[in-house]
């Protein structure tokens, strides 16, 4: 069937601002949005740049705006959209576009530098593996699926008001260490992020949550984060 | 531009990255890489790594061994296998206290699941040897790495495609890459290269693996002068999702998922009948396509299902997660109410870049050492998968072997100078980039990438015979003949894809023409090589490593024996 897909535009060398540009695509409704976008690549248009890798949901390259939503372009098929066959394809907000349909990650992964994102301990390892509960494991589980696609960060309304708010990606990451029984970390890492720029930063808006292709409950996630914080604080 | 660094890595994934922690401040490292460095592909490895811990069940590291020895048809070197099997628990702790979230038993320890081919007391029975993160075990792994290479502050060059190996007199000095967001061309001037380049699996039309899993590393070597070996060793892992070919793990039948044909039977009994679905993967995805030919596909056609029905709720959705995900956004497919629709799909490559336990590039049948350059995970042979690698023994393969190549390449840092080649690769480059940019030809690179993904996955897949691929070498050929036609539309220089296609597109051409050499050379059946008009082993004659190279006369085949320690070869039955 055919599909229509309106694709913005941006070639820093030629172009002065954005455009949207039109294609048709002959699609199947079990087709992915990267499928679609590939056969206008490979058959129409070669110069059209998007990132994108495993085309599964696991590597966290390409997550656009879909007809106004982040989605990850290889998670969602022609068939999952309601649009009567109408695409808009956009770059994720809040970044710098580069090109096309990709943009300049760079403020985000610092973001996720300054949560100290490793497992900091200050035991010496035992000779095996040290222990851990899996019911602790489980609390932090979550946090673990995620695929550092910047759908969260760049969808957040505080992300884009303050532009040194941590972030919902980054601050998951904080989350992932702060509950990790194995990190010794803890205070300190509360006490980095106990701030309008780190957890507090975080109105509830439930966006991050809401776009997450993983489905990853972000917003409680960082909750956790303020209980355990205002615990402290009382 | 020029840069000099001590070590560059080409590759982010796990070998790369092992190797850049394990070189650390001992030498001034740069780690290259075509994608973003969590984009690689090692984190869509989902079952598990390989160890005999021990932690639910007897093991001991002879039996990994001896199981990986049977899983490689007798084809894997067997003092490499040990290396291996050996050093895999210290690589589970090591990576457990980096903060590896593995999964825990109730005793709090890292809990571990049955795999194919894995087996306790020499074959006698199934195994829990695989230790895992749910199915998402690759991709914890290399975020684990990857942060703790931001820790050490490693420099990383993301989104460069390297274009050439600086080498000349059996040495390698650099590697010239190109940016992908300038355009600019970049002179690395290094002591030693280590290629981590990852897979191929992209040469064929119906694969697990990534749109970045173009075999560059294997390439370059190759063109440089480094042999290939057992190139026509590639794994079908027997479950992709039906027509995708997105993987469902092989956890889905340690944790006891079983494969049922259109008659309702659980076809793999009459196979294997002591491990039945978890058999190897070569033997499953041969039975799977058995099946289909006798008629017993889902509706006739040619898919199995997989069922995972019995499992329960509480299993698929805290160990295969990710899995039911796929199936379900994929297939549409509810994984806890019904069968997943699967086939084989193009998932490893056993051979790759012939080098030695510790990362050391050989060249030709002498093992004489390519000075300077390395090669780690799944773009090195050395040989420990031999003609057929078992589900979970890839990963462990990155980070042993990731391991080594660092801990070789201090050695090696320590002890030369650096050098300057006399040629200048850069300008080598800078041409070939500028010919692809002003070429006019009519050939179309999509056509092209089309038709040898079409060829070899028809030609060159599970089963094999003589005069099909005879004509799939002479397609490949015209293919790369074609390939000299084509013609780039995008001019520019800010991720321009369409080069890099282009670029992938001759790396696949030559790896593709060097499986299939490879395959009409062996002429017998071994692991994931089964070929009907050779259906028999045949030690006599093929217990030998196959090496490729390239010369001025084109590629020359020739071999090498394979190294046997402790298990003589016996018939492999499951």
């Amino acid at each position: 069937m055919k599909c229509n897909f309106i694709i913005y535009r941006f070639d820093p060398a030629v172009d002065k601002e954005n455009r949207y540009q039109e294609y048709t695509v002959d699609a199947e409704p079990t087709d992915k949005i990267l499928d679609c976008l590939n056969k206008i690549r490979w058959e129409q248009d070669p110069t059209l740049a998007y990132r994108y890798s495993c085309a599964h949901g696991i590597c966290g390259s390409d997550a656009l705006v879909i007809n106004s939503r982040v989605e990850l372009a290889c998670q969602m098929l022609v068939r999952d959209f309601k649009t009567g066959n109408n695409f808009v394809i956009e770059p994720l907000p809040f970044f710098n576009v580069i090109k096309d349909l990709v943009v300049d990650l760079k403020p985000f992964f610092d973001k996720h530098r300054s949560v100290r994102p490793y497992l900091i301990s200050d035991q010496k390892p035992p000779q095996k593996e040290r222990l851990q509960d899996s019911k602790t494991q489980a609390f932090f589980e979550p946090a673990l699926r995620c695929i550092l696609c910047a759908s969260c960060t760049s969808s957040c309304p505080i992300t884009r008001t303050n532009p040194d708010y941590a972030g919902p990606a980054a601050l998951l990451r904080a989350f992932r260490y702060i509950f990790d029984s194995r990190d010794t970390a803890t205070d300190d890492r509360l006490e980095k992020i106990d701030s309008e720029d780190g957890v507090w930063g975080c109105k509830t808006m439930w966006w991050c949550t809401d776009v997450c292709p993983k489905g990853i409950p972000i917003t409680k996630c960082l909750g956790q984060i303020k209980r355990v914080l205002k615990k402290r604080h009382s | 531009m020029e840069h000099q660094f001590d070590v560059i890595i080409i590759g982010a994934g796990l070998a790369g990255l092992r190797a850049a922690i394990e070189i650390g401040e001992n030498a001034s490292v740069a780690v290259l890489s075509k994608v973003f460095a969590t984009r690689s592909h090692s984190g869509a490895a989902q079952g598990g790594i390989g160890a005999a811990l021990a932690n639910e069940e007897e093991d001991n590291w002879e039996w990994h061994m001896f199981d990986t020895v049977k899983g490689s048809d007798y084809l894997g070197d067997q003092d490499a296998i040990e290396t291996m099997a050996k050093d895999a628990p210290r690589t589970i702790f090591e990576l457990e206290h980096m903060g590896v979230p593995f999964n825990r038993t109730d005793e709090g320890k890292i809990a571990q699941r049955a795999f194919g081919g894995h087996t306790s007391g020499f074959g006698k029975a199934p195994v829990k040897r695989a230790c895992f993160a749910a199915d998402r075990t690759g991709r914890v792994i290399l975020d684990t790495l990857w942060e703790q290479c931001l820790q050490r502050n490693t420099q990383f060059f993301d989104e460069f495609q390297v274009l050439s190996l600086m080498a000349a007199n059996g040495r390698c000095y650099g590697v010239v890459a190109y940016e992908l967001a300038t355009g600019a061309l970049h002179s690395f001037y290094s002591k030693a290269v280590l290629l981590a380049t990852g897979g191929a699996g992209k040469i064929f039309k119906t694969t697990s693996n990534a749109f970045a899993s173009t075999g560059d590393g294997m390439a370059l070597a190759y063109r440089a002068g480094a042999s290939l070996e057992d190139m026509e060793f590639v794994q079908f892992h027997p479950t992709g999702i039906y027509k995708l070919g997105i993987l469902i793990s092989e956890a889905a039948r340690g944790e006891g998922g079983i494969l049922l044909n259109n008659d309702g039977e659980r076809f793999m009994e009459r196979y294997a009948p002591v491990i039945k679905d978890l058999a190897p993967r070569d033997m499953v995805s041969r039975c799977i396509m058995e099946e289909i030919r006798a008629g017993k596909g889902i509706d006739g056609k040619d898919y199995v299902h997989l069922d995972l029905t019995h499992l329960g709720e509480d299993v698929i959705n805290s160990k295969l997660a990710e899995i039911t995900g796929f199936a379900r956004t994929y297939a549409g497919v509810d994984a806890t109410r019904e069968p997943i629709p699967v086939q084989p799909t193009c998932h490893y490559m056993m051979g790759g870049i012939a080098s030695d336990v510790d990362g050391r590039v050989t060249v030709g049948n002498e093992e004489t050492p390519f000075e300077g350059l390395f090669a780690a995970g799944e773009c090195a042979c050395v040989s420990v998968h031999g003609a057929n690698r078992l589900g979970c023994n890839s990963l462990l393969d990155t980070l042993v072997f990731g391991r080594r190549s660092g801990m070789e390449i201090n050695r090696f840092v320590q002890r030369v100078d650096f050098q300057k080649p006399a040629t200048d690769f850069e300008k080598t480059a800078a041409a070939k980039i500028s010919g692809l940019m002003q070429a006019d030809g009519k050939e179309k690179i999509g056509d092209i990438m089309s038709r040898m993904q079409e060829v070899m996955m028809d030609n060159v897949s599970v089963f094999r015979m003589e005069s099909p691929m005879t004509e799939a070498l002479e397609k490949i050929q015209e293919l790369k003949e074609r390939y000299q036609n084509i013609a780039l539309q995008d001019k520019g220089s800010c991720f321009n894809r369409d080069l890099l296609d282009a670029l992938e597109l001759g790396h696949m051409l030559d790896l593709a023409e060097v499986i299939v050499m490879g395959a009409l050379y062996r002429r017998e059946s071994r692991g994931a090589h089964s070929r009907e008009d050779y259906p028999e082993r045949n030690d006599e004659t093929f217990l030998v490593h196959t090496l490729v190279r390239f010369t001025d006369k084109g590629p020359q085949i020739f071999n090498k024996p394979v190294t046997i320690t402790r298990f003589q070869p016996e018939e492999r039955k499951y």
